[in-house]
């Protein structure tokens, strides 16, 4: 008993130092990474951390929440006009654009929070699907300040002059990206493991439980609701940067199922499973590409085969792998542990994860 | 000399009807601090829908309810927990994807706030170690320390039906609403429990919905039966189980069956 107890302590007096010591590590190896890399794979790392900011604050609220939303990619469309029409005359630092994105996303987010709240189930997932669908012909219709089907161009980020004349811009973005994505994970990792985390779980698994703990089911609803928005706006911003251009044909459908996709595949719930996500989203339609070049398929099949591919994987990963990578992940290192004796007290712990159906007693 | 002490809960003439059922028909009853209130009835007699209609889930065609003088009526369901109330759902009701230890520390009514947490302040830091530590308390003192960082569905049945009653204590109720808090237990976590009820009184009141009637009648100060929606007798466990009435409406029939199937 001893031994949980100050265990527990440690843990919880160590917070921020462990979640800042795990994002420092990470961001440093990615830098490093990044200066070893061509412009492609730059490219493409940033592409990863984008993905994966707008998976994790997907995850939250749909793996952790229980509020499944098939209109990420409406948000995400949200960010990137925003940070379009800042820069569409202006010349203003990334740091601020990123915010004000985030800012705007989060406050429309509020509103659509709401409504979600009052949602349950398919009528809350036809409702998102419903925006996924709508929101890009808003762009389409206000041409003038939109742009219309051919969208905003975006100015790159330009390195800043202490890089050196010669820093490519693609490594710069990547920076930027991976930057925002580590206090992004920072940030959600410091909420989950707090009340925040557990209320969102509570409501999630039980809303009458939670309203009888004093969780005010609605509020926590909508919290969720607005954290995760304010990612996808996040996400929508870098993307602005990283496509170069903020057209409607960037935000349809596709996009929001491919972040569902993600969290499938990576784990339901758990930020890590973001990643992994977000890693498969972006590297199986380069491998599939490549895979389309050397069989020299028609481009008609070539062009569908990513997410022919993402379809087999989900179903795949739903058969063998219910749990995502990361939970798949999980499972063996608890079963290593178990076999080795460092079995925690009580000695299920991790055994059974929350989003095992079978677990719902 | 003193002034007289409002009661606990103070329900009278409470009135809830589903449609064309009348599940609630003028209900009364009353809990003194302190005091250990048990509600009997059969399946369907309304026993359930009374705590529901306490705790804000349904809305009373009429009646009032006096919470420590107070009027509880039209507060929402999340609030009461503030004010000092606390109840267990029928079944279990435990969140699965908590762990033991987070099922109970989400009860707290000591949250750290939002923005601490986000930044993971040190003050959120040392508020949640303390409620780790607070839970850890309850948790040891029911028995089940060890079960911490267990999820509920790989416990025994009994365990999880101790986390729901430390998840209660968790919010420190000044009236604590137990939803047939013994069934599916083993004779010897019913006599635990009943145990664990005794020395409860002392700090709070409680008002106990149960089949199990040795259990009932041995912890209550006061029983109510309930039968069609109506309080059919009240008094003492001595009267209730002198009752005649009480014996035809209920006892007799449950006697038979003891292990009256509970309702979902
Ligand atoms: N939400 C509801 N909607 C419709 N009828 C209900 C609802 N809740 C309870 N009832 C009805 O009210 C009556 C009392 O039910 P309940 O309070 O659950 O009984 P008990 O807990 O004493 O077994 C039953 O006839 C039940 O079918
Ligand atoms: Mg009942």
């Amino acid at each position: 008993m001893v031994a949980v107890h100050s265990r527990l302590d440690r843990l919880a007096s160590r917070t921020l130092g462990g979640h800042l010591l795990l994002a420092l590590g990470a961001a440093v190896l990615l830098l490093l990474l990044s200066t070893q890399i061509g412009a492609y794979d730059n490219y493409n790392l940033t592409a990863v951390a984008i993905f994966a900011v707008a998976a994790a604050g997907l995850n939250l609220l749909t793996g952790l929440n229980g509020q499944l939303s098939l209109g990420h990619g409406a948000l995400m469309a949200i960010g990137a006009y925003t940070a379009s029409l800042l820069l569409k005359d202006h010349e203003l630092p990334v740091v601020l654009v990123l915010l004000l994105s985030v800012l705007s996303t989060g406050l429309i987010g509020i509103v659509f929070g709401y409504a979600a709240a009052r949602l349950r189930g398919p009528y809350l997932a036809g409702a998102t699907l419903t925006l996924a669908v709508a929101l890009p012909q808003v762009a389409t219709r206000y041409k003038s300040i939109f742009g219309g089907e051919s969208g905003l161009t975006v100015p790159p980020t330009t390195p800043p002059a202490w890089l050196g004349p010669d820093f490519p811009p693609e490594r710069w973005l990547a920076w930027i990206a991976v930057a925002a994505a580590v206090v992004t994970f920072v940030l959600l990792a410091n909420l989950l493991r707090s009340s925040a985390g557990r209320a969102f779980r509570a409501v999630r698994d039980n809303e009458a439980a939670a309203a009888l703990a004093g969780i005010d089911v609605a509020r926590t609803q909508v919290l969720a609701f607005v954290i995760s928005a304010a990612c996808a706006g996040l996400a929508g911003a870098l993307f602005a940067y990283w496509s170069g251009v903020t057209a409607p044909a960037g935000f349809g459908v596709t996009l929001s199922l491919q972040l569902v996709t993600a969290i499938v595949i990576g784990g339901l719930g758990s930020l890590a499973g973001a990643v992994w996500g977000s890693l498969v989203l972006v590297f199986v339609p380069s491998l599939t590409s490549g895979m389309a070049s050397t069989l020299n398929v028609p481009s008609a099949i070539a062009n569908n085969l990513p997410l022919a591919i993402y379809g087999g994987i989900l179903v795949i990963a739903m058969l063998v792998a219910p749990h995502g990578i990361q939970g798949t992940l999980t499972r063996i290192l608890t079963i290593g542990r178990a076999r080795w004796g460092h079995t925690p007290a009580g000695g299920q712990k991790g055994v059974v994860d929350w989003d095992d159906p079978a677990s719902d007693p | 000399m003193t002034e007289p002490v409002a009661p606990t809960l103070d329900v009278d003439g409470l009135v809830v009807r589903f449609g064309g059922v009348v599940a609630l028909d003028g209900v009364t009853l009353r809990i003194e601090p302190g005091e250990v209130v048990g509600i009997i009835g059969p399946n369907g007699a309304g026993k359930t829908t009374l705590f529901n209609a306490i705790c804000g889930f349904v809305r009373p065609d009429s009646g009032r309810i006096n919470y420590r003088g107070e009027p509880l009526l039209g507060t929402a369901p999340h609030r009461l927990a503030r004010l000092g109330i606390a109840r267990t759902l029928q079944g279990l009701g435990l969140w699965p994807g908590l762990t033991v230890q987070e099922n109970v520390v989400a009860s707290s009514r000591v949250r750290p706030g939002l923005f601490s947490s986000l930044l993971a302040l040190p003050s959120a830091d040392r508020i949640e170690a303390e409620l780790a530590s607070k839970a850890h308390d309850i948790l040891d003192r029911l028995g089940i320390g060890s079960y911490a960082s267990a999820f509920p569905a790989t416990l025994p049945y009994g365990v999880q039906k101790r986390v729901i009653i430390a998840r209660a204590l968790m919010a420190v109720p000044s009236l604590l609403l137990l939803d047939e808090p013994a069934s599916g237990l083993s004779a010897r976590d019913i006599d635990e429990l009943a145990e664990l009820i005794k020395q409860l009184r002392t700090r709070m009141s409680v008002a106990v919905v149960e089949h199990h009637l040795d259990f009932v009648m041995a912890i209550s100060d006061r029983v109510t039966v309930l039968n069609l929606g109506r309080v059919i007798a009240s008094g003492t466990p001595k009267e209730i189980q002198d009752n005649p009435q009480v014996a035809t409406a209920y006892l007799g029939e449950n006697v038979a069956t003891p292990e009256a199937s509970s309702d979902a």
